[in-house]
């Protein structure tokens, strides 16, 4: 069911709610708050990046978008339903850094974690759902890699396989939390090129980023965060020297 | 041979044996997630924990049958362990110290409460400290049935449930982003390992019970990188520890049951660790040591080409070179011949057909090396180019 | 003396040499670790008890035991850095095997000699009074009491003279190595200031009961206290006062003295955890209610904000998912603060509540 919304930011031309409306979106850890009073509309079928510095409660706003860590006030919607009713809609991209590749599983195998959630309690995947995560793998060019053991791959590839695993899911909406983060430029590219053809298909990406200098060059919305949104709307009126001073304070500048 | 045929005739034997393998399936399958999900010292703590679950147990009803009291042993256990949580997630005290803390404070308790039913009754308590080392000869069939029952349970469990443990003990994160009740899973597998420490506590007791979550599993890791395989494996390592200790014990009297199959899990862990293809150390060693001697002698073959071509080699300049002496240079050279790279000529020596290509080989590969290896390869490079 | 003030004076000799360590081990999370190696010497015990001859083991056998303790250090270490195995896994692989072998030893040889498995468990610090030591023809007293005197006195010089070090490598282990504190130097010198009073309180508190000395009390003081003297100070006394209680409890129940040691340890280091000003789970849950009810009214603030005119109470609960009751405790604050005001129409900002509504958090 699709319920109007409400938000005076939403485009009168599309007749889908947005991907993804967060409406005062308050978290606090303990006593200080980490998110305060978010208000977000992303658009639908768009790269969209979500940048700010070094505790700025990015990867905190994936997270708590997603049901992940507890809101101290605020909605989410995503096409204008609550998380539960999509959850199988939602690709989502940790951070590299928060598993332990040495565990005993090899890159088919990661990536045909992205069918869980469809395959539901207890039903293990079958040959269809291998067939489907070797084409996720091919499309970021690790076919050849998928039964190596995940130990055994570079930093980029580990990326690309967590990348996989999100395609496989086959979603709609996309958050990937600093997929750029110290990852080579083969895995650069085919991250792009990755992000492209889901454009492409009209899925929307949501992305945690702190390089500035490829902002302009990979995405078409931006976000500026820091514990509150300093801005947030097409790439050519957020990207400005007025709001990266506000978002970093004095000593960031435009282009370095 | 006859020894393994008294498993089917000897009745104690049979009950020992199974008790022991019981524990080495149910602690394999178990341990691995628990050593993967770096909680393997999470099962010492909760063998601990457990021992004044069975003084409470035969305090509160009287009875001793093994039910009752691995259920009470069992209930503490879990006990302890959410406290444990409790205590990590409200103060900053660090995990290792939260897990001693919990281990040894119980497990004081149950000596307390031991030697207090020890001394304050004389009939009917006999028997309560053998849960500590284990006594694993007095298993009877009805123990063997409770094990079976109590493991059946847990492996049932493990067998449906594969798909989402795995998930959550690999990546927590994305498990919660599907929708996955990740502390609740992560709660029923921590269950289900208390449910393996009362399988284990009357054969090798509350104080060796982490040996057999977690020796099972190292060993198993080392042979394979999928999860699956490992799982069996480490069952099948366990059950092996479990036969093997419990028929070595049989061998002589006042050999206990228990010690001895941690120690057969251990010895079993350690030949992994040194041995298994792929892993093993001794082939991590071997070809460090052969990487060494080839980078030796790659290093001495280029010395001893610089000499041929700009002087004399010998032994004599050799050393004076490597600033070594002229005996260890000369063994060098001999080392070299052997490669098929340098031949004696009377006093003198020169470098072979096959000699000089490898240099060359050498040289060639050295240059393409980024500068930043420049200085490590020094030395004879300079004379050669 | 009487034998009540000897095992009291031994425990408390006991609970003090472990405590300045144990702070440490807490602070470095190296607590597992004494775990281990409280269990590993015990078969470095059985061999000492052996090369002496089985009746009583000497000095120099003991040492030779402390020595097992530090082996399973190096065999842990060992093992960990070769990434075959996690840390924790490996100090679970290590001391169960050597620990197999104390056990195995001990019923094999030692079946009613002066070493049995309850020894092993809880010591026999009920003892204490009647082994003396006797030199030169002279009888100088409970031998406990000088092994145990010594330990802690050797703990405690090695505590004051590397003080500074110990504290800087244990925060900072890599500074502590540009500055040429040779951490790893210090940290084998601690590991083997644990192994010894390991075995040296082995007789009086048995191989398991050991790290319940070595930990609880440091990790109580932990939670009170955030400055390190004061938490070696503390650890101290937390030791103190569970020897003495514990030895009560003991008599008066025909218990373990040992264990009921260990117990009241545990009980103090609960109640510091539900009480402590600094840690505890009921100040902290106190402050959190008054923290939540401030964040509330500030959120409310933000909320009001947005609005020209007054919110009635009805929308601000629906906005926000809050109960009445909740809503009432954040509005009566906010009040007394001067934030907000009651309104015939709902809530609004007072002068003062619109400024601060206006910062940033």
């Amino acid at each position: 069911m699709i319920r109007p919304t409400t938000s005076d930011q939403f485009s009168p031309i599309s007749l889908r709610p947005a991907p993804l409306e967060v409406r005062d979106l308050t978290v606090a850890y303990r006593e200080k708050p980490v998110l305060w009073d978010v208000d977000l509309v992303i658009p639908e079928g768009q790269l969209c990046a979500i940048v700010g510095p070094n505790g700025a409660g990015k990867s905190t706003l994936l997270k708590a978008v997603l049901g992940m860590v507890p809101r101290a006030s605020g909605t989410v919607q995503f096409f204008g339903q609550p998380l539960q009713a999509v959850r199988r809609h939602i690709g989502y991209v940790p951070q590299r850094s928060s598993v332990d590749w040495d565990f005993p599983t090899n890159a088919l195998d990661v990536v045909l974690m992205g069918l869980y959630g469809r395959l539901g309690w207890f039903r293990r995947p079958g040959r269809a759902e291998r067939e489907e995560a070797m084409r996720a793998l091919e499309q970021v060019g690790l076919a050849a890699f998928a039964q190596r053991q995940i130990a055994q791959l570079s930093g980029g590839q580990q990326q690309r396989v967590f990348l996989a695993r999100a395609l496989a899911q086959n979603s709609d909406l996309y958050f990937m939390d600093e997929p750029f983060a110290g990852v080579d430029a083969v895995t650069e590219e085919a991250i792009l090129q990755v992000m492209h053809e889901l454009k492409g298909r009209g899925k929307t990406v949501v992305v945690v980023h702190h390089d500035l200098e490829t902002v302009r060059d990979y995405f078409d919305h931006l976000t500026l965060l820091n514990v509150q949104v300093i801005a947030s709307g097409p790439l050519e009126q957020t990207f400005t020297a007025e709001n990266l001073k506000a978002t970093y304070g004095e000593r960031m500048s435009l282009g370095r | 041979m006859e020894l393994f045929l008294a498993i089917f005739t000897d009745y104690t034997l049979r009950n020992v044996a199974l008790g022991a393998a019981l524990l080495g399936l149910v602690g394999g399958v178990l341990g691995s997630f628990a050593t993967l999900r770096r909680q393997s010292l999470l099962g010492d703590v909760l063998a601990h924990a457990s021992l004044p679950g069975i003084c409470l147990a035969f305090l509160l009803t009287g009875v001793k049958a093994p039910l009752v009291l691995l259920l009470g042993a069992g209930a503490v256990g879990w006990l302890a362990s959410l406290l444990m949580l409790a205590i990590l997630r409200t103060t900053r005290l660090p995990e290792d110290s939260a897990l001693g803390v919990i281990l040894s404070s119980f497990f004081g308790f149950g000596i307390g409460l031991l030697t207090f039913i020890q001394h304050s009754r004389n009939s009917n308590q006999a028997g309560l400290d053998k849960f500590i080392f284990g006594q694993a000869a007095t298993i009877v069939g009805e123990d063997v049935a409770t094990m079976a029952l109590l493991g059946g349970v847990a492996l049932l469990l493990v067998g449906l449930l594969y798909k989402e443990f795995k998930l959550i003990s690999f990546d927590p994160a994305y498990a919660a982003s599907l929708g996955l009740p990740v502390r609740g899973l992560g709660t029923l597998l921590t269950s289900l390992t208390v449910v393996a420490v009362m399988i284990g506590l009357q054969t090798v007791g509350v104080v060796l019970m982490a040996a057999m979550l977690i020796a099972p599993a190292a060993a198993a890791r080392q042979w394979t990188n999928r999860l699956s395989s490992m799982i069996w494996l480490s069952a099948g390592f366990g059950v092996l520890s479990g036969l093997l200790g419990a028929l070595i014990s049989a061998t002589r009297e006042n050999l206990p049951t228990g010690p001895l199959v941690v120690l057969t899990a251990s010895l079993i862990s350690l030949f992994s660790l040194l041995l298994a293809p792929e892993r093993g150390l001794v082939w991590d060693w071997q070809r460090t040591r052969a990487n060494r001697r080839r980078i030796r002698l790659e290093r001495l073959l280029l010395d001893a080409h610089v000499l041929h071509n700009h002087a004399e080699l010998t032994p004599l300049s050799l050393a004076q070179r490597r600033r070594s002496t002229p005996a260890r240079a000369k063994a060098e050279l001999e080392e070299l011949a052997a490669q098929g790279w340098v031949v004696q000529r009377n006093d003198h020596w020169e470098l072979s057909e096959r000699g000089h290509a490898e240099a060359h080989r050498l040289e060639q590969a050295m240059r393409v090396l980024p500068k930043t290896l420049g200085p490590l390869v020094g030395g004879g490079m300079g004379g050669a180019s | 003396m009487s034998a009540d003030v000897i095992i009291i004076l031994t425990a408390i000799l006991v609970s003090t040499a472990s405590a300045l360590l144990g702070s440490f081990l807490v602070l470095r999370r190296m607590a597992l670790m004494s775990d281990a190696i409280s269990h590993a010497v015990l078969p470095g015990i059985v061999l000492a008890f052996w090369v002496s001859g089985g009746e009583r083991a000497t000095a120099v056998a003991l040492l030779g035991a402390a020595a097992a303790g530090l082996l399973t250090v190096t065999l842990v270490e060992w093992l960990s850095r070769t990434n075959r195995i996690k840390n924790d896994a490996a100090i679970g692989l290590v001391f169960p095997a050597l620990f197999s072998l104390g056990v195995l030893a001990v019923s094999l040889y030692f079946r009613n000699v002066h070493l049995d498995l309850d020894a092993v468990l809880y010591g026999e610090i009920a003892y204490a009074p009647f082994n003396t030591l006797e030199a030169f023809g002279l009888n100088l007293g409970p031998e406990s009491l000088w092994i145990m005197g010594t330990l802690a006195l050797l703990n405690l010089l090695f505590v004051l003279l590397f003080y500074k070090e110990l504290k800087l490598s244990t925060f900072d282990a890599g500074l502590a190595a540009a500055l040429g504190f040779a951490p790893g130097a210090l940290h084998y010198a601690l590991m083997s200031l644990v192994s010894l009073t390991a075995v040296g309180a082995f007789q009086s508190v048995g191989a398991i009961l050991i790290v319940a000395f070595l930990i609880i009390p440091p990790a109580t003081a932990y939670l009170l206290t955030q400055r390190l003297p004061v938490m070696i100070g503390l650890a101290v006394l937390v030791g103190a006062v569970s020897s003495v209680a514990g030895y009560v409890l003991a008599i008066l129940l025909d218990a373990s003295i040992a264990g009921m040691m260990a117990t009241v340890a545990g009980l103090l280091f609960a109640l510091a955890w539900l009480f402590s000003p600094v840690d505890g789970v009921i100040p902290a849950r106190s402050r959190r209610a008054r923290q939540q009810r401030e964040f509330a009214a500030r959120l409310l603030l933000a909320h009001l904000a947005h609005h020209d005119r007054p919110v009635p109470v009805r929308e601000v609960l629906e906005e926000f998912g809050w109960s009445p009751a909740f809503l009432a405790q954040a509005q009566q604050w906010a009040q007394r603060e001067g934030l907000i005001a009651g309104d015939p129409h709902g809530l609004r900002l007072t002068a003062r509540g619109a400024v601060l509504a206006g910062e940033r958090p």
